[in-house]
């Protein structure tokens, strides 16, 4: 099965303090650490536990400048075979269509039976995997916790939903599926994997070269621009009710039928 | 007549004969009995050398391991742990058992050579030992041979008997090994009978014959033999003598060759094995010996897959294992309910090896040993505290066979969740936590403010170097000792700074959980930063950075712990310490694994805390090398292990029993484990925990 994971290199939440920069456009990212994004990271895993398992091979594509291609190296550590780099300045300041029109290109120029993508990234749009499941014009399933290859037609797939039940559905080749956390145990990639494909080769293909029109995409072909960038003002805290049990729970029911949360 | 000759045991022929027919002179059935004597000899001597080929074979393969450094201290080694039987007496009762048997086996040694000979060359004595140095030997030997035979009947009623639990194999590792252990005291003790049978008989022969007045030592199987023999008619004490001689015999070859085939191996590896033991202490081995630092990058594989990247000695460990439980009696991860038992690391990899590289016939189909015999949660569990190592009579060494399981998993991606982002962490940001490297000398902000301490840079330079670490640096709770250490370094006038943000993790717990390249990362950012500060010795409070600094790293001032600057200080009047403050309060020291065990400093916070006057001071029953890990430090505080409870519980129940109310210890790590534990055991307000520098900062009079 071949199979195309699409990641993003993500300030990492864990060792970050993110701050607001000074003219509200974006936070601040001076000294910030990049990671790839962790919903990624599991969908590469869980792309290679398949490989390992039905055959094939795992691709990894990333779309950014030069500092996009460490990310797709450590996924190469992890165990994808080969890395492909979407990048050229006019893609600069795409919004997520432009993005997705961007992969789009790079997928059709190749021929693969799976896509994974992260259920989000850092801003929380979490709109890559369904939108470029809508203009390839292929089924679609988000939030996957379980994937089961069937046969080179039809694969099953398990989504949790609300309540914490599960959902499986059969779904044919070739689809797009968003991969939530949790799926696997991502293996470790250390610094040895990483310098064990040191060298590997990394294609690097602009607009050019996966034939897309610049206007399409970057800043002339968005129709989304951010406007304003901040951190909302602090509400009162929370209010703490006072007293012995029993009139902490008159108070709390009180308060709560009066905000209509009982009847 | 003859003058008696001094001929016990020696059936030299006088004028009269020998009292009995020798098993070399005497023929059973026509067949002359010599030719069983030559055939149990060649046989047992034939399959003996077969089964140690055999056993030999897996070490053929196995990686390298260069021990033949520093001979003299091997041998003194030898001489004090495997002769003198050093550690034995660790469990008293059991060691003193053991030492018996161990002695009177080295003392009877001569006799079973003598006794082989004997049945092939009548009369036969060893050189030198014909006259009267053959006659106190006999004695000797008799005695030995009593004190044996005695030591293994109490050893196979405590054993079988008594049972203690040490020795009880729980059922997921198998059926139990008592029996086994049963059969060889019993082959012992058949050894020291048969020999004692086959004396006495001849002396009671000798006397009825009236050729000597040969008294054996009363009390002995010799000499209680010859003494309910006295009356035997003759042509029985012949039949008796030569049976009593071939089951010796047979005994003793067949006790030879079952030696190789369980944990009586050690009579055999046990001197060989502690010769060629570790005597690096504190540090682990390298990748693989003989491989450079800087060839490690293109090395193929790094660690232990299969049971074949164990080096040599560390098969040889497998072999020499004895089965005695002291490790695991002592490891806090077994004590806990971890999946680890030391014991059965050793019993587990040595049948492996049995069953891959049997005596007979082709290679019995085996499983993995990663992930199969060895579990990776049984592998992670261990906090590398030594305790298992500080144990063992065998000086088998575990540590860096785990830490070498550890370096095979994280090469191919098997590392635990919960560590993968602090090892991430620690490549990014130099520390587990994912702070800012910036922010790594913020707890020191107000103490620089008031020019107690400085941040080493180009033009700002000190004799000493405080290596801070990452928990002191970026824990709420720890910074407070960091604080402490300040102060009381400034009271005792000594010229120190600090890193800042310079400084990276020493890396200690990054190469005990089998991160190489990153521990050699972060090393080699350390040690660069600590040669351009120009310092010329470092002070940590850390035992962890301690440990790493001094035998990890190379090429850096030495090192000191905290502890013995201060005992230091104390004694040359630098430190001034008020009287206690508590007068009501119980202290207890708790040896932090690093500091202690490791190496080997026990009495530098002992005698600090003594130094304040009035202080009241017990020790708990598990202290100085018996120390119990709080729960381990570093990259340990992030690994989620299955457990029923937690070490630092324990421990925190054992200073309580020892009438303690305030734990003293020199760790941050320990700190963090043991106020956890004072939490959730609901101790507080009747058991406190301090660190030995914050005690000194109370106290200290500036």
């Amino acid at each position: 099965m071949e199979i195309l994971v699409c990641v993003k290199r993500v300030p990492d939440t864990a060792e970050n303090e993110i701050e607001v920069n000074k003219d509200g456009s974006d936070i601040e990212r001076d000294d910030l650490v990049y990671s790839v994004n962790e919903w990624d990271n599991y969908a590469v895993e869980e792309a290679i536990q398949i490989r390992d398992k039905v055959g094939g091979s795992v691709t990894v594509v990333s779309v950014g400048g030069e500092e996009a291609e460490e990310i797709i190296r450590r996924e190469m550590a992890m165990g994808a075979d080969k890395g492909i780099h979407l990048s050229d300045q006019a893609f600069e300041e795409s919004d997520g269509k432009g993005l997705v029109r961007i992969l789009q290109a790079a997928i059709e120029k190749g021929s693969y039976d799976l896509i994974l993508t992260g259920v989000q990234a850092d801003d929380g749009a979490g709109q890559v995997g369904g939108m470029l499941a809508a203009m390839l014009d292929w089924p679609f399933a988000s939030l996957v916790n379980h994937i089961e290859v069937i046969n080179d037609r039809t694969i099953k797939v398990g989504r949790e939903i609300a309540g914490g039940n599960q959902e499986m559905n059969e779904i044919d080749l070739p689809c797009v599926l968003s991969i939530q956390t949790g799926i696997n145990e991502p293996r470790y990639v250390g610094i040895r994997g990483i310098r064990k494909v040191a060298s590997v080769e990394i294609p690097v293909f602009g607009a050019s070269d996966i034939g897309l029109s610049p206007d399409l995409v970057g800043k002339s072909g968005a129709k989304i621009s951010r406007v304003d960038y901040f951190v909302p003002d602090l509400g009162e805290g929370a209010e703490i009710l006072e007293g012995d049990t029993g009139e902490i729970l008159e108070k709390l029911i009180e308060i709560l039928k009066s905000k209509g949360g009982i009847k | 007549m003859a003058a008696c000759q001094r001929v016990r045991g020696k059936e030299r022929a006088t004028d009269m004969g020998t009292a009995l027919i020798s098993p070399a002179e005497a023929s059973f059935f026509g067949i002359p009995t010599v030719i069983f004597s030559v055939f149990i000899l060649i046989f047992g001597i034939g399959i003996f050398t077969y089964l140690i080929i055999r056993r030999i074979a897996p070490l053929l393969n196995a990686a390298a391991d260069p021990r033949l450094d520093r001979i003299m201290d091997r041998a003194k080694n030898t001489v004090r742990i495997a002769i003198f039987q050093y550690r034995q007496p660790r469990y008293l009762f059991a060691g003193i058992l053991h030492i018996l048997i161990f002695a009177g086996f080295v003392i009877i040694s001569l006799r079973s050579i003598t006794l082989v000979m004997l049945g092939i060359f009548e009369g036969f004595s060893l050189p030198g030992f014909e006259g009267t140095l053959g006659n106190i030997y006999d004695l000797f030997k008799d005695l030995a041979g009593t004190i044996v035979f005695g030591s293994c009947i109490i050893a196979a009623i405590r054993r079988g008997f008594f049972q203690p639990e040490r020795y009880s194999v729980p059922p997921k590792y198998g059926k139990g090994h008592t029996g086994e252990a049963i059969l060889v005291l019993f082959m012992i003790s058949g050894l020291m009978v048969s020999d004692g049978i086959f004396e006495g008989s001849f002396i009671a022969a000798q006397i009825q014959k009236g050729f000597g007045i040969e008294i054996p030592i009363p009390g002995t199987i010799t000499g209680i033999a010859a003494m309910i023999f006295i009356k035997t008619p003759l042509s029985s004490l012949q039949n008796i003598h030569l049976v009593a001689y071939f089951s010796h015999e047979l005994i003793f070859f067949f006790f030879l060759c079952f030696l190789p085939l369980g944990k009586h191996f050690h009579v055999i590896t046990s001197l060989p094995n502690v010769f060629l033991m570790k005597l690096n202490k504190g540090t682990v081995k390298p990748v693989k010996w003989g491989v450079a630092e800087e060839e490690l990058e293109t090395s193929e594989s790094f660690g232990v897959k299969k049971f074949e990247d164990f080096t040599w000695k560390h098969m040889l460990d497998f072999y020499s294992c004895a089965d005695c439980g002291r490790c695991s009696d002592h490891c806090p991860a077994t004590a806990v309910g971890r999946p680890l038992s030391p014991r059965f690391i050793s019993i587990k990899c040595r049948d492996y090896a049995f069953d891959k590289y049997p005596l007979f016939g082709a290679s019995i189909k085996e499983r993995d040993l990663i992930g199969h015999i060895l579990e990776e949660d049984e592998i992670w569990s261990c906090t590398t505290c030594g305790a298992c190592e500080e144990e063992c009579p065998l000086m088998i060494e575990y540590i860096d066979k785990i830490v070498d399981v550890r370096r095979g998993l994280v090469d191919v991606g098997i590392v635990p969740q919960s560590l993968q982002k602090p090892l991430g962490a620690l490549e990014k940001r130099g520390n587990p936590y994912g702070k800012m490297e910036r922010k790594r000398a913020d707890w020191a902000k107000d103490l620089m403010a008031a020019n107690a301490v400085k941040i080493l840079k180009k033009d700002v330079k000190a004799d000493t170097l405080y290596f801070v670490d990452s928990i002191t640096s970026y824990d709420d709770r720890i910074q407070a000792i960091g604080q402490a250490a300040v102060r009381v370094l400034c009271g005792a006038g000594v010229d120190f700074g600090i890193l800042g943000p310079a400084e990276k993790d020493s890396g200690h717990e990054v190469k005990r959980f089998g991160e190489e390249m990153l521990f050699l990362q972060l090393r080699d950012q350390n040690i660069a930063s600590i040669r351009g500060s120009g310092v010329k010795n470092i002070i940590t409070a850390d035992p962890h950075a301690f440990n790493a600094l001094k035998n990890d790293y190379n090429g850096i001032p030495p090192v000191e712990h905290i502890s013995q600057v201060m005992k230091r200080h104390i004694a040359s009047e630098k430190i001034h310490l008020k009287p206690i403050e508590d007068s009501r309060a119980v202290y207890t020291y708790h040896d932090p694994c690093y500091l202690g065990r490791h190496n080997g400093v026990y009495d530098a916070s002992r005698e600090v805390m003594d130094a304040i006057a009035g202080i009241k001071r017990v020790e708990m029953v598990k202290c100085r090398d018996r120390s119990f890990c709080c729960g381990g430090g570093g990259l340990m505080l992030f690994y989620e292990p299955i457990e029923e409870t937690r070490m630092g519980r324990l421990r925190v129940e054992m200073a309580k029993e020892a009438g303690a109310t305030v734990i003293v210890t020199a760790c941050p790590f320990c700190m963090v484990n043991i106020e956890d534990a004072i939490k959730t055991t609901g101790m507080e307000g009747k058991m406190e925990v301090i660190d030995l520098v914050e005690l000194v900062d109370r106290h200290m009079i500036v």
